[in-house]
């Protein structure tokens, strides 16, 4: 379809601004000296280009998603109409306190409830996303150490089952990372990890469930071997959704956790964001925390900043509409619903996975969490079908298909993550089609190479795309 | 109380008995008894008109302004009315990051136009698909920009507080040392940037306009940087893109900004949106999602995520930044703004937003509060008052009037856009005037 660009008529537009009320200003100041081309559209094209494109996107509302990892759960329209009220969005993020007491109220309200769920004291709403929560919860583990004057603890431990963004947050916020290998299930090795603490030992990042998608029952000792060494647990909070309101990072022995508001608790990703990030920690750690913390006294709202706080690891409140979409979904939900969605959201993907499991081989055999991982390696060998082929034949059928080749330890990892939101008659249906799919393997194993023909477009053409990059459209002069 | 599970008890227990147990709590044999919750104290569910009830009552706790001077980093600009109806389009709403880019052209599309209204803009060569806001983008960009020889990151102290504060607080990860480089008539003192840059020197970053709104001599500073072999990253307020010289035509390394002024409201500081965009040298040095232009198996064009072995899911703790999801509903909030405006509105707004700020700087001038700094200014400047700022602000604020940012006791940083009206002005200035006895 065409760009915007291609649909652009000079001296096409829109009448949107009034005149110049007061005297016009020229500024000496070096203009501006090539040309501003944008686009120029009258309003109704301008709709239609956009209406185009949003044919060509898959997103909850149009079929199952079932995007391991990424928790891609129905969202109550009721938030997006909350987060619209213009007492929120006219607010600007520098009014005077007494002038913002409503959001200071959400801030306040939201921080406290993930509080409750993620058992931890304190919790900052600035982190604008998981990878943002984690290299802030990160800073607070090393302000941790240096205001102890124990400079030596410069290590994070990380299980290679982890999310990318763990070694790279790592990373960012200067550590060195040890990478720990995992059983075969995902879950910790405690002699490996034994072996790796020591007194440079700054802490570990974990997530539980594990990218496998199975509770690892050694939680408590895993976390009381880094405790014993001195170090802290970060809790990676990308499978909440598995165990809210069922058991708390914060009595499972983790000291920070993110959450992703944009994952567990319903606020939708937006194609890429905006997400939101929010870290909790314990009492001890948050005189650290960055930014403006929401305080309570008598009913009134105040910001006030942590006495060694890391500074801001982005500008104002974070992403507040955000925040005020997870609350209003928090509300709906509350004290039996929290652990409700969860017990579904397990349920599901038990359900889904035990329909499937005769030709989507489960990593892991027995009860999985929220989501399970299949393995596409007999699928390659016997009938030369890949994960890839697999998730490609699946758009055919209008289901988004499940993260591809994660986590690292599974080969041709397939994670299916279906969330509580969906139904029985989704899953069936979705289990009905994807054996369908593995006796097109076994029969006809061609067609699925082929696949998808009935997307918007065939398999893209990616290594050109990154060797000869082309990322903006060139104006005619 | 509502949890969006479908399910009845009855499809419950089929569930349960397919899979072989017979309650939920088989689920949950490996979590450890000693730690599994027995309550959770929240308030109970509550239906989504109770919900909504609840929300309302709290956007109600806020005091909405009716007339808004201030901007220091969130601007009230005007937003069409078609950029919030394509910007609430339920599929790029719902949907995840395009990695399946047969079911995702459209969000892939976008933000290829995107990419390309922002190197527009900004005269740059290669632009990312955004990151969180602009304080972040400038945090990114002195990443970037540092190598083993040179790891000191100059920042400008007329630059953005939260920028300034932002950068501090990555710096602080990854160890570099940061210098701030000091401020002398609201905008970066050149004689100090020459005398603080060295062969140490990785980058220097400054705003154009400065947090105070003065104009800043962006072509010294380039010669200065360039000079000492560091890299220049330029923070741009987006409307100046329209009328001042580029980043491009300075000969900025990096160009950054906060993105909220393009169709985005102020919301209590966010969702925004950080734009960055480099020259083509830095290409591989970009964080965050890149989308590049390919062809699909029948040579069709299309678009996918590219250059992915810059980032974190591929290099892991070798990758540049940790950056995934970033803030691509805003980016296509602002596509469908600047394609609303159009170059000649988008300037229109740019041209209209000076020049009410200069009539409300001539206005307050005659009300007493004179502007502090000397030189060019855009659309915010800082006054000085005769009387504390407070009382002024309070004056206001008592007539639906959002004034300024105190700085100080004595000192407001002012700000109109193409929003403010002439009759507001006048009569922002007479309530001012009330105040001072001018």
């Amino acid at each position: 379809m065409k760009l915007i660009f291609e649909r652009s008529i000079p001296g096409h537009g829109q009448t949107l601004l009034p005149h110049c009320d007061v005297p016009e200003i020229t500024l000496d100041a070096p203009g501006r000296e090539t040309p501003l081309h944008l686009a120029e559209l009258s309003e109704n094209d301008l709709s239609r280009h956009f209406t185009e494109l949003s044919k060509q996107v898959h997103g909850v509302n149009c079929g199952f998603y079932p995007l391991g990892s990424c928790t891609m759960k129905y969202s109550p329209k009721l938030d997006e109409d909350m987060a619209a009220l213009p007492g929120f969005t006219d607010i600007h993020p520098l009014q005077p306190a007494h002038t913002a007491q409503g959001c200071l109220h959400v801030l306040h309200e939201a921080a406290q409830q993930l509080c409750v769920i993620t058992g931890m004291d304190e919790m900052t709403m600035q982190p604008a996303a998981g990878a943002h929560g984690e290299f802030t919860g990160l800073l607070l583990i090393k302000s941790y150490h240096r205001s102890r004057g124990d400079d030596k603890r410069t290590k994070i431990i990380v299980p290679d089952s982890a999310h990318g963004t763990n070694p790279a947050s790592a990373s960012m916020a200067g550590f060195t990372i040890v990478n720990v290998p995992s059983r075969a299930d995902g879950c910790v090795d405690l002699e490996k990890l034994k072996a790796a603490v020591g007194d440079d030992t700054a802490g570990l990042m974990l997530t539980n469930p594990n990218t496998v998608g199975l509770f690892d029952k050694n939680i408590l000792e895993i976390t009381k071997i880094i405790h014993d060494a001195g170090g802290l647990n970060y809790y990676d909070g990308a499978n909440l959704n598995a165990v809210m309101g069922i058991v708390r990072p914060g009595d499972m022995g983790f000291d920070v956790v993110h959450v992703n508001l944009h994952k567990t608790f319903a606020t939708p990703h937006g194609g890429g964001g905006p997400g939101s990030g929010p870290v909790g920690c314990k009492a001890f750690l948050a005189d650290f925390l960055p930014g403006q913390v929401v305080r309570c006294a008598d009913g009134v709202y105040t910001l006030s900043t942590p006495e060694k706080s890391i500074g801001c690891v982005r500008g104002f409140h974070g992403n507040f509409l955000v925040a005020v979409k997870a609350l209003t979904y928090l509300m709906m939900l509350g004290r039996e619903g929290v652990p409700e969605a969860a017990r579904n959201a397990v349920l599901n993907a038990n359900y889904l996975m035990h329909r499937i499991k005769g030709s989507y081989p489960p990593a892991v055999d027995g009860i999985c969490m929220h989501e399970f991982v299949a393995s596409m390696d007999k699928a390659k060998h016997e009938f030369g079908v890949s994960a890839t082929d697999v998730a490609k034949a699946m758009l055919d059928y209008g289901i988004h298909p499940p993260t591809m080749y994660f986590p690292l330890i599974v080969h041709e990892a397939l994670m299916f993550e279906p969330t509580e939101t969906e139904s029985k008659a989704t899953l069936d249906e979705t289990a009905d089609i994807l054996l369908e799919i593995m006796e097109r393997a076994k029969s006809d194993p061609d067609s699925l190479h082929a696949a998808p023909l009935t997307a918007p477009i065939g398999r893209p053409d990616e290594v050109t795309a990154a060797r000869q990059p082309v990322t903006r459209y060139v104006f005619e002069q | 109380m509502g949890t969006f599970v479908p399910h009845t008890p009855e499809e419950q227990r089929a569930m349960l008995q397919a899979i072989g147990l017979d309650s939920f709590d088989g689920l949950y044999a490996d979590v450890p008894a000693g730690v599994r919750l027995t309550d959770l104290p929240l308030p109970s569910g509550m239906s989504e008109l109770e919900a909504r009830r609840t929300m309302e009552e709290m956007a109600a706790e806020n005091f909405r302004f009716r007339h808004i001077f201030r901007g220091a980093g969130a601007y009230c600009h005007y937003i069409p009315s078609v950029v919030k109806q394509i910007a609430s389009k339920e599929e790029f709403v719902t949907a995840y990051t395009p990695y399946q880019a047969e079911i995702s052209q459209g969000v892939l599309q976008s933000i290829f136009e995107y990419q390309t209204m922002i190197c527009d803009l900004t005269g740059m060569d290669v632009s990312n698909a955004s990151v969180y806001d602009g304080c972040t983008a400038a945090a990114e960009a002195a990443a970037m920009c540092r190598d083993r020889k040179r790891g000191v990151v100059l920042v400008s102290a007329a630059a953005h507080p939260y920028a300034r504060k932002t950068i501090g607080t990555y710096c602080f990860g990854s160890g570099a040392e940061v210098v701030t480089v000091p401020e002398k008539d609201g905008r970066t003192d050149l004689e100090a940037l020459k005398e603080l840059l060295n062969d140490q020197s990785a980058c220097f970053y400054f705003q154009q306009p400065s947090f105070f709104g003065c104009i800043e001599d962006a072509d010294a500073i380039c010669a200065l940087v360039h000079e000492a072999g560091a890299k220049l990253i330029m923070g741009s307020y987006p409307m100046a893109l329209a009328l001042l010289k580029t980043p491009g035509e300075v000969g900025a390394d990096v160009a950054v900004g906060e993105g909220q002024p393009l169709g985005l409201s102020v919301a209590f500081g966010g969702p925004y949106l950080g734009f960055m965009a480099a020259g083509g040298a830095l290409t591989r040095k970009l964080p965050g999602r890149i989308v590049g232009q390919t062809v699909d198996d029948q040579g069709r064009r299309a678009f996918v995520l590219t250059l992915q072995a810059r980032e974190q899911h591929i290099r892991r703790e070798k990758a540049g930044s940790n950056i995934c999801s970033n803030e691509a509903l805003c980016a296509l909030t602002a596509t469908a703004y600047l394609a609303a405006m159009g170059p000649e509105g988008f300037r229109e707004a740019a041209r209209q937003s000076v020049a009410k700020a200069h009539y409300l700087e001539k206005k307050l001038s005659d009300a007493g509060l004179k502007r502090i700094h000397s030189g060019e200014f855009f659309n915010e400047f800082v006054t000085s008052t005769p009387v504390p700022a407070a009382d002024i602000l309070a004056a206001l604020e008592d007539r639906d009037y959002l004034g300024g940012l105190p700085l100080g006791k004595n000192e407001i940083l002012w700000c109109a856009t193409e929003k403010n009206t002439a009759a507001e002005i006048d009569e922002l200035a007479e309530i001012v005037k009330e105040v001072t006895g001018a």
